[in-house]
């Protein structure tokens, strides 16, 4: 390759990176600005807006957490979150794999139920999940919340594991029919270690999903000691508005273990997203 | 012996198929029956009036709020669907070329998708707001010797709803670059040889090989844009809060405050049914669209292996 080819690449590639680079930093820069305001004070926050305070200031988190009473929120969220998370990947891999495998009449009917339930959007169906579970006293319940955002998650995971169930070689089910082994121990001891990868796709978007929910946190919960982080972030920011640094303190520890969680599971969002484009 | 084995299997699906039919099934109907009836909520059902078509009427002629909601929410998707995508398959296009730092940029472009909209949204507020001179937009234009261009960007209604779309395409175009870049890596790499060896330059492949080929996957990004887009309104909350409530509101946060604030069940119920008609009918006309660009894309492949 000549010297002005090789220039010429060498000339592109450079913009490139400097095109990837700028939109890398509008990425990272607002979390840095969070977690370094998190360490400045009410006076300092405005005056020195650098990304690493003067100062380390830790007692907003220590508020936060005490005065804040985001100790418990964050306790709540973890709890909704592994709750629901198990719940998603018991019963819909029970389902995908009787979806897959097992014979019974309407078995086509009802997953095509649940696929036209992944597409159709109903905008609206919070107002009746309202009255449902006010009826039900389900509302203001932990129970009432985890039992609705399993029912989130159901479909598209019961999608993502029929599937993969569908490609899954008949062998090794059959040896362990042929030992003797019951339909449910197959599906507990065959299926379910087979399927690890894809159920890490299923276990890290849903846990996303149920971290982040905030509306129907909103509709169902009136007790402020059942609530998770993202409704006592909007309720923390009507009591103390103008504390920036408390609220900045607030909002690292919210956002902060989804961000540790992502960076070691990055490579299944890739996949999910990749395989599937069918969440979000 | 054959009924006992049917009754075993729905064992399997039982769990999974109650949860569905009282947490989507029911309120799915229920849905539907309230949007009949004037209720506000607290008395008994039987004792909610039945208005027939009444609320959808009320929709359709007079409820201005209503229609700007869908205004705002259509702008916002406009701005997702032009500058968000653009940005996401520009990203993907460079990100597909033999170049370093690959899963850096991979890495960080979808930090913004795994974060919350309520944080996306406080965060970005404390950024661009102009309380207490925060603003870290207007210093950085200051600094930059622009000072003409200093703006309250939220509080002013001309651009708080350009702003929100602005955060909300920040927030999302991670999404359309991973889906666009595992779309471009299953082009076949001998398409590109193909091309260089018959003198086409970077354009013409980009033009006759790459967009034709992705056309599906551009196609499904545009309809999860529209669809994630004009039911988006929780960063709309963590951004803006209750002010400005008519500039910067969208149709799911009027159904939430005509629920909440108005007490109007029914006429909720009937507002997100409007919503869902209206994004069942853009899913349909996108999924003809797509059987074509499928149609069109399959032709094309014959041509390079002639």
């Amino acid at each position: 390759m000549s010297i002005y080819h090789q220039s010429k690449k060498a000339v592109v590639n450079t913009l490139i990176h400097l095109f990837l680079l700028a939109v890398a930093v509008t990425c990272i820069y607002p979390l840095l600005w969070m977690v370094a305001s998190s360490f400045k004070t009410q006076g300092t926050i405005f005056s020195d807006i650098s990304l690493i305070p003067r100062q380390f200031h830790f007692e907003n988190y220590y508020l936060a957490l005490t005065k804040g009473d985001f100790g418990r929120y964050f306790l709540n969220s973890v709890f909704y979150t592994v709750s629901a998370v198990l719940g998603i990947v018991f019963i819909s891999s029970l389902a995908a794999y009787a979806f897959s495998r097992l014979r019974f009449p309407g078995r086509n009917i009802i997953f095509a139920v649940f696929i036209a339930a992944m597409m159709i959007p109903i905008p609206g169906s919070f107002v009746s999940l309202f009255v449902l579970l006010n009826k039900l006293h389900l509302r203001n319940t932990s129970l009432g919340y985890i039992l609705c955002m399993i029912n989130v998650g159901l479909a598209t995971s019961i999608f993502l594991l029929k599937t993969f169930f569908d490609k899954m070689p008949r062998e090794l089910e059959d040896a362990a029919r042929i030992d003797g082994c019951s339909k449910l121990g197959i599906w507990w001891n065959v299926a379910l270690p087979l399927s690890r990868p894809v159920l890490a796709v299923v276990v890290i978007f849903n846990a996303l999903n149920v971290w982040n929910e905030y509306v129907l946190a909103l509709i169902i919960f009136d007790s402020k000691h059942l609530m998770p982080l993202q409704r006592a972030l909007m309720l923390f920011r009507g009591e103390f508005l103008t504390n920036y640094p408390l609220l900045m303190a607030g909002l690292t520890i919210t956002a902060l273990p989804i961000i540790v969680l992502y960076l070691f599971m990055q490579r299944y969002i890739v996949k999910g997203v990749a395989s599937a484009g069918v969440f979000g | 012996m054959k009924i006992r084995s049917a009754l075993e299997n729905y064992g399997f699906i039982l769990p999974a198929l109650s949860i569905f039919a009282v947490f989507y099934i029911i309120p799915f109907f229920f849905v539907l029956r309230l949007s009949f009836f004037d209720w506000d909520g607290i008395g008994r059902l039987s004792s909610a009036t039945f208005v027939g078509l009444g609320n959808f009427k009320e929709i359709l002629l007079q409820d201005p709020n209503w229609w700007q909601a869908m205004r705002n929410a259509g702008w916002i998707t406009f701005i997702a669907l032009t500058f968000q995508n653009i940005l996401a398959f520009m990203l993907a296009v460079a990100c597909d070329r033999e170049i370093r730092m690959k899963n850096f940029y991979r890495l960080i472009f979808f930090i913004p998708p795994i974060l919350s909209e309520i944080v996306v949204g406080m965060v970005w507020r404390f950024i661009i707001n102009d309380v207490d001179g925060a603003n870290i937009i207007n210093r950085f234009l200051a600094q930059a010797g622009l000072a003409q261009f200093i703006h309250n960007w939220l509080a002013d209604p001309k651009t708080a709803l350009t702003t929100v779309a602005i955060v909300h395409s920040w927030k999302g175009f991670g999404w359309g670059f991973l889906i666009f870049l595992a779309g471009l890596q299953t082009i076949p790499r001998e398409f590109y040889e193909a091309a260089r060896v018959d003198g086409a330059n970077a354009w013409q492949t980009f033009r006759k090989i790459t967009v034709p080929l992705l056309m599906p996957v551009i196609i499904l990004v545009a309809i999860l844009t529209i669809l994630g887009t004009m039911q988006a309104f929780v960063l709309i909350l963590g951004l803006v809060g209750g002010e400005l409530a008519g500039h910067t509101s969208v149709p799911v946060l009027r159904i939430l405050d005509v629920m909440r604030d108005s007490s109007r069940f029914g006429y909720s119920c009937a507002l997100g049914i409007n919503l869902g008609v209206i994004l069942v009918i853009i899913s349909f006309i996108q999924y003809a669209f797509s059987n074509r660009a499928r149609a069109l894309t399959q032709d094309y492949e014959h041509i390079p292996s002639e």
